[in-house]
């Protein structure tokens, strides 16, 4: 159905804001980049999960979805700081 | 019929929020401004497409009875959804507030009311 039409979409939008990560002028740019980039690939997943009928890409969503919550809050510690 | 449609609309609205965001990336000109667009684009552009996921194969569900492998798709779909209003607005914050600390100024900002606050 459009679900691959859908998900080809979304990896043209990943591929434009990773622009933004290898062009940001500043580090918190970078990271902004780098959160919608995380933000597309969850929902990249779960849209591949209804295409394929596939209940296990949904859940490697939920995971990459948390992990990433605690990489960007790591990241952010990080440039506040300067340290851990 | 009304739900192909309602489906198809989701699916349009979400990916048409979600380019808006990349976009809004590359067209603003300082880092907060990108925060702005990148992050609240991007949430509520993922509410539509996982929206418009669950009602397909919440309609599966509906058709097939209770074991048909649609229901768990459904439930995931909606556990994920969660998961993603839950993190998103959450790193967000976290990431303007260390940006400011770290002392980055608006584009043509002159004066600062939050200088020296901690």
């Amino acid at each position: 159905m459009i679900w691959l039409l859908v998900a080809v979409f979304l990896a043209i939008c990943i591929t434009i804001a990773l622009l933004r990560v290898l062009l940001g002028p500043t580090v918190p740019d970078r990271i902004v980049g780098l959160d919608t980039v995380n933000t597309i690939v969850v929902v990249s997943m779960v849209i591949l999960g209804a295409a394929f009928e596939e209940v296990l890409l949904i859940d490697v969503g939920i995971v990459y979805a948390l992990l990433s919550f605690v990489t960007t809050l790591f990241i952010a510690k990080y440039i506040e700081k300067g340290a851990f | 019929m009304a739900l192909d449609i309602t489906t198809y609309a989701f699916v349009a609205m979400g990916c048409f929020f979600n380019f808006m965001a990349t976009i809004g990336l590359h067209r603003f000109p300082d880092f907060y401004t990108r925060l702005h667009a990148g992050t609240k684009c991007s949430t509520f552009g993922s509410i539509f497409l996982v929206l418009a996921v669950m009602i397909h194969s919440l309609r599966a569900w509906v058709i097939g009875g209770i074991t048909s492998p649609q229901s768990v798709l459904c439930m995931h779909a909606f556990i994920a959804l969660i998961a993603l209003l839950m993190t998103n607005p959450t790193g967000a914050h976290a990431i303007a507030r260390a940006g400011h600390r770290s002392g980055i100024k608006p584009a043509l900002a002159v004066i600062d009311d939050l200088e020296g606050e901690p």
